[in-house]
């Protein structure tokens, strides 16, 4: 098996998993029905998104696994998704925040994976990016929305961009998986997307009036499998009836 | 027992009858989801492909065809899922878009997002409430004139 295209395959699929999960707790409970309906909607295309990556992972991996395998049988350390996407949703600024910190990475990055040598990243990519700019649109717009909108509305979420800041640029910082992906022609060039990211991201910022800290230090371990002890609460909600009911179905 | 000879158009009529779970007006041919049907020495493969990756649908899609096929005496088959070229909504049948206003969803409009029909009084003074509908392939939109709300299929 190739260690590196499985592991880059398990970087964005833990990354769409996670975040889908997050996303999903909101169901219900969104601050008005067309939010928490959006909020639940991106859910789906995110865990859609995770379902093809893991397939393929599973099928690179050749031992006989499945997705299922993959998203309700590993532990924390083996999963390798960014610290920003396990970050607590908080309130609906933070949502927000995190969201569009994701998203503007997750569009640029499925539209130059499109580009891909292996066909089946550059199929999956092509189905998710249309996804994407949506996603990217809905976070973008919510970002101009509270930055620009009330005096509480702003404080919050800028005080959520104080927050997540130091969680925004893990993503871009090349991992073994990253580097063999770039040079074999199946994966992307990072530092492309993050300088189409980085604009998308001051463009916005500036027009909803907020103010992205100056402090550059970035938390990092995710690809690795360091993560935060928010991951553990996570997969223990996500993984236990496989865990409790080893092999049970619907 | 007489040897049933297979064609394609036989079993495209067949699939008529499998339509999507959340619009029951429209079948999988409409929608631009079923891509081809491949006959081999009387073995069928259907091919599809999902509308959004984290369709729910699809898997009740898969049963019904697996169904219709089987209730017509049809044993010999395989379901394939591609997903490369990507679903558009520009594969949706000019009957299909017709079954869809009828059905009261306004349908994708390729040309003119910002000016949508309403598919109650066919009013264009609408607006948009809301990016995602009720599903992930639909927008919410109301109409100012008669005020009704209404789903739009959105262009993808
Ligand atoms: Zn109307």
């Amino acid at each position: 098996m190739n260690n590196h295209l499985f592991n880059y395959t398990l970087q964005q699929a833990d990354n769409c998993l996670i975040l889908g999960q997050r996303l999903g707790e909101w169901c219900g409970h969104g601050p008005i029905l067309e939010q928490d309906i959006a909020m639940t909607n991106i859910a789906l295309d995110l865990i859609g998104q995770s379902r093809m990556l893991y397939q393929y992972a599973a099928e690179v991996q050749g031992d006989g696994k499945t997705e299922d395998d993959l998203a309700y049988l590993r532990d924390a350390w083996d999963f390798k998704n960014v610290l920003l996407v396990e970050q607590p949703n908080g309130d609906f600024a933070k949502t927000i925040l995190r969201q569009f910190l994701f998203d503007s990475f997750n569009c640029y990055f499925y539209e130059a994976l499109k580009d891909s040598n292996d066909e089946k990243l550059a199929a999956i990519a092509a189905k998710s990016h249309k996804e994407t700019l949506y996603h990217l649109k809905w976070s973008a717009d919510w970002v101009l929305r509270l930055g620009d909108g009330t005096e509480e509305s702003h404080e919050r979420i800028q005080s959520a961009l104080n927050e997540l800041w130091p969680y925004s640029a893990e993503i871009i910082i090349a991992s073994d998986a990253d580097h063999d992906a770039k040079t074999n022609g199946y994966g992307v060039n990072l530092e492309e997307i993050q300088s189409r990211r980085d604009s998308k991201i001051e463009e916005v910022l500036e027009e909803a009036t907020l103010t992205a800290p100056e402090d550059t230090f970035s938390h990092s371990g995710g690809k690795s499998g360091t993560h935060t002890e928010h991951l553990g609460y996570i997969l223990a909600d996500l993984q236990f009836l496989q865990r409790a009911y080893p092999g049970n179905e619907w | 027992m007489h040897e049933m000879v297979l064609n394609k158009n036989q079993i495209c009529q067949l699939l008529e009858d499998v339509t999507d779970p959340e619009i029951p007006v429209i079948s999988i041919r409409d929608l631009g989801i079923l891509r081809d049907i491949r006959i081999d020495h009387n073995h069928v493969e259907v091919v599809i492909t999902p509308t959004y990756s984290g369709c729910p649908a699809m898997l009740e899609i898969e049963r019904s065809i697996n169904n219709t096929l089987k209730k017509n005496n049809i044993e010999n088959f395989r379901i394939t899922t591609i997903l490369s070229p990507a679903w558009t909504t520009d594969w949706m049948t000019e009957e299909g878009k017709q079954k869809l206003k009828e059905y009261g969803i306004a349908p994708p409009s390729p040309t003119n997002e910002d000016d949508i029909q309403c598919p109650n009084c066919n009013s264009r003074n609408t607006s948009l409430v809301s990016q995602f509908g009720s599903t992930a392939c639909k927008s919410l939109f109301k109409c100012n004139d008669c005020l009704e709300p209404f789903d739009y299929f959105k262009c993808h």
